[in-house]
C-alpha cells in the first residue's frame, strides 16, 4: 500500500529506518498509553466519575495547572527580560550569564527542590528575611510556583533569545526615523515581531510545569486541598493497589497537557498568521 | 554573527534607537539579581551544604554508605542504556522522515514529541501496568523468570520513554537542513549503506548528534518522577542517585542527602560545558561551510 505514493529514492535505509521508529513507537508510546486507557475503561462511569472528580482531585488538579500557569507567566516576564539583555547589551559578565541560564535543563529536578526547601525554610537563607515577613516558600503553594518558574525559566529565554538576535537593527532606527517614540516602537515594532516566540516559550514552560514531579515532592509537603498536586493523587491510587483508579486520573491528566499543547500549537499558529 | 555585530554597534553608541544608559545599568542589574537569586546562589547552596560538615564526611557520605554507592553505580548504567537506545531511534528516525516522503511523515514527527507532553508519573504507571504484577503481561513474563517492574529493566524502560525526543528533536531539523545531495552523490558513486552511513551522513551530522546525547543523557540521569514509581524504592538495589537523595532527605540525613546532590549538580556543570564547547564548534563548522559554499560559488 505505501510503496504506491511512495517516490523511489536511490538512498538506503527507508525500510530498516522506518521498521526501527515503528517498532519503538509501538512498544515505547501505543502500548502504554492503550494500557492506561483500556485499564480505565475498567471502571463503571460512576466510578470513573469518582475517582477523577473528588473534591481532593479537584483541588490537585487546581494546583497543578494554577501553578504552572503562574509560572509559565512569571517565566514570560523574566524570560524576556533576559533574553533582551543577552541579545542587545555588551557587558562584563554576559557570557557567565549567559551560560548559567541553562542550568535548570541539566540540573536534576530533585536537586532543585531539595535546595529551594533549604533556602526558604525559616533557617534557610532566604527564609530568615521572608518567614517573618509572612512569605513562605518552602511547603506552601508558593513553593511550587517557585520551583516550577525555576524548572520553566530557560524556555522563555530560548525561544525569545534567537529571535531578538535576528531582528535588524534598522527597523529601530526606520521607526525612529519615521517619528516613532520609543515606547511605539516597542509596542508597535518588536513585541508583535516576539509575540509567537514569547507564546512558544509560555507553551512549553506550562507543559514542562504540569508534568513536572521530582522538584515539587521536595518543596509542597504534599498537605490534601492544599499543597498537592495531581500526579502525587496517582502515586497514592498505586501505592493502595488501586489501579484503575490510578489510570482515570492518569487519563485525566493526559487529556489536559496534550490539550493544552494542542491549543497553544493552534494559538502560535494563529498568532504567526496575524503578526 | 549578526547579533555580535549588533552588539558591538550598540555597544559603541552606534544606534539612535538605544536605550538610556541609566536603563540599560537597571536591565543588567536586574538581569544578574534574577540568574543570581534563581540559580547562582542555589548552586552554591548546595555545596556549601553539602561540605559544610567538612571533606572527610563529605567523602564519608558518598563512598562508605553502601546504599549511596549503588544508587551511584544504578544511575551510571541506567543512563548511558537509555541514551544508546534512544541515539539508535533517533538516528533511524532522523533519516526515515528527512531522507524519504510518505504519508503520516509528519505524524511520525508529532508524535516523537509526546514524551514531552506526558507527566512522568503517567509514564511510571503505565509501565506498571504493563510489566506489573497487576499488569497485563506481568504475570506472564514471572512465569518465564523475567522481572521488570521493581527492578532494573522498569528504570532503563521509563528512562528511554522519558528521554525519546532528545537525539531525534536535534537531527531532524539538522539533516533536514543539511540535505541529500552529498549522500545522493556517494551513492551513485557506488557507496554502500555501511560506508554511507560512516563516512558521509555521520561526519556530518556528529556535533549536532552529540549536542543531543548530551541533553538526553543529562535528562536521563536527572529523572525521578517516572522511576520513582517502577523503582519499587528496594535499598541497595533499584535506588538511582536522585530517588537517594529524596530517600535521604526523608530521613532527615541533610549532609548525606546534599553530598549526592552535589555530586548531580557536578555532573549538571559538566553537562553544561561540554554543551558550551559543541555548541562552538557547531557555530564554527557552519561558517566553514558557509565559506566552503561561497569558495564553490565563485
Amino acid at each position: 500500500m505505501l510503496s504506491l505514493s511512495v517516490r523511489r529514492s536511490p538512498l538506503p535505509g527507508m525500510g530498516l529506518g522506518f521498521g526501527v521508529t515503528m517498532t519503538y513507537l509501538s512498544l515505547l508510546l501505543f502500548l502504554p498509553l492503550g494500557a492506561v486507557v483500556l485499564r480505565a475503561s475498567t471502571l463503571t462511569p460512576s466510578g470513573f466519575w469518582a475517582a477523577v472528580w473528588s473534591e481532593r482531585a479537584r483541588a490537585a488538579y487546581a494546583l497543578t495547572f494554577g501553578a504552572s500557569a503562574i509560572a509559565a507567566v512569571a517565566n514570560m516576564g523574566l524570560g524576556l527580560l533576559l533574553a533582551w539583555v543577552l541579545a542587545r547589551y555588551e557587558f562584563w559578565g554576559r557570557r557567565f550569564l549567559d551560560a548559567l541560564i541553562d542550568l535548570p535543563f541539566a540540573l536534576p529536578t530533585a536537586v532543585a527542590g531539595l535546595v529551594f526547601s533549604g533556602l526558604f525554610v525559616e533557617a534557610g537563607w532566604y527564609g530568615q528575611f521572608l518567614v517573618p515577613l509572612e512569605i513562605r516558600g518552602a511547603y506552601s503553594r508558593l513553593g511550587v510556583v517557585l520551583v516550577l518558574a525555576f524548572v520553566g525559566l530557560p524556555f522563555v529565554v530560548r525561544t525569545v533569545q534567537p529571535v531578538l538576535e535576528s531582528l535588524e537593527g534598522e527597523i529601530e532606527e526606520a521607526a525612529a526615523s519615521l517619528g516613532a517614540s520609543r515606547w511605539q516602537t516597542y509596542s508597535r515594532v518588536l513585541l508583535p515581531a516576539l509575540w509567537p516566540s514569547l507564546v512558544t516559550g509560555f507553551a512549553l514552560a506550562f507543559a514542562r510545569g504540569l508534568g513536572e514531579y521530582g522538584s515539587v515532592q521536595f518543596v509542597s509537603g504534599n498537605m490534601p486541598f492544599k499543597t498537592e498536586i495531581a500526579p502525587v493523587l496517582i502515586v497514592q491510587r498505586l501505592e493502595a493497589f488501586e489501579y484503575a483508579e490510578a489510570a482515570a486520573i492518569a487519563c485525566v491528566l493526559l487529556a489536559g497537557s496534550l490539550g493544552s499543547l494542542g491549543l497553544i500549537n493552534w494559538l502560535q499558529r494563529r498568532s504567526r498568521r496575524h503578526a | 554573527m549578526h547579533s555580535r555585530q549588533n552588539r558591538a554597534l550598540r555597544a559603541a553608541g552606534g544606534l539612535v534607537a538605544d536605550e538610556p544608559l541609566w536603563l540599560r545599568c537597571l536591565l543588567i542589574g536586574a538581569s544578574f539579581a534574577i540568574v543570581g537569586g534563581l540559580i547562582l546562589v542555589p548552586l552554591i547552596y548546595v555545596f556549601v551544604q553539602a561540605l559544610g560538615p567538612g571533606l572527610h564526611t563529605y567523602l564519608d557520605n558518598l563512598w562508605r554508605d553502601p546504599d549511596t554507592r549503588h544508587s551511584i553505580w544504578m544511575t551510571l548504567t541506567v543512563a548511558p542504556i537509555a541514551v544508546l537506545l534512544n541515539t539508535v531511534l533517533g538516528i533511524a528516525a532522523a533519516w526515515t522522515v528527512t531522507r524519504f516522503r510518505f504519508p503520516g511523515r509528519t505524524l511520525i514527527v508529532t508524535l516523537l514529541d509526546v514524551p514531552f507532553a506526558v507527566s512522568p508519573i503517567v509514564v511510571g504507571l503505565m509501565f506498571v501496568l504493563l510489566f506489573g504484577m497487576q499488569g497485563y503481561f506481568g504475570p506472564a513474563l514471572r512465569e518465564w523468570g523475567i522481572k521488570i517492574i521493581f527492578a532494573w529493566p522498569g528504570l532503563v524502560l521509563v528512562t528511554t520513554f522519558v528521554t525519546l525526543p532528545f537525539v531525534a528533536r536535534e537531527l531532524i531539523p539538522l539533516m533536514e537542513a543539511l540535505g541529500a545531495d552529498e549522500e545522493l552523490a556517494a551513492v551513485s558513486l557506488g557507496a554502500n549503506p555501511w560506508q554511507l552511513f560512516w563516512r558521509v551522513t555521520l561526519p556530518n551530522i556528529k556535533w549536532g548528534l552529540a549536542y543531543g546525547i548530551i541533553q538526553c543523557n543529562a535528562r536521563a540521569i536527572g529523572e525521578f518522577g517516572a522511576v520513582y514509581v517502577v523503582s519499587g524504592r528496594i535499598d541497595g538495589e533499584t535506588y538511582t542517585m536522585p530517588l537517594r537523595v529524596d530517600k535521604l532527605f526523608q530521613e532527615y540525613n541533610m549532609p548525606a542527602s546534599y553530598a549526592v546532590a552535589s555530586l548531580l549538580t557536578l555532573m549538571a556543570l559538566a553537562t553544561l560545558g561540554i554543551k558550551l564547547l559543541l555548541e562552538r564548534y557547531i557555530a564554527a563548522q557552519i561558517e566553514l561551510d558557509d565559506q566552503k559554499q561561497l569558495e564553490s560559488q565563485s
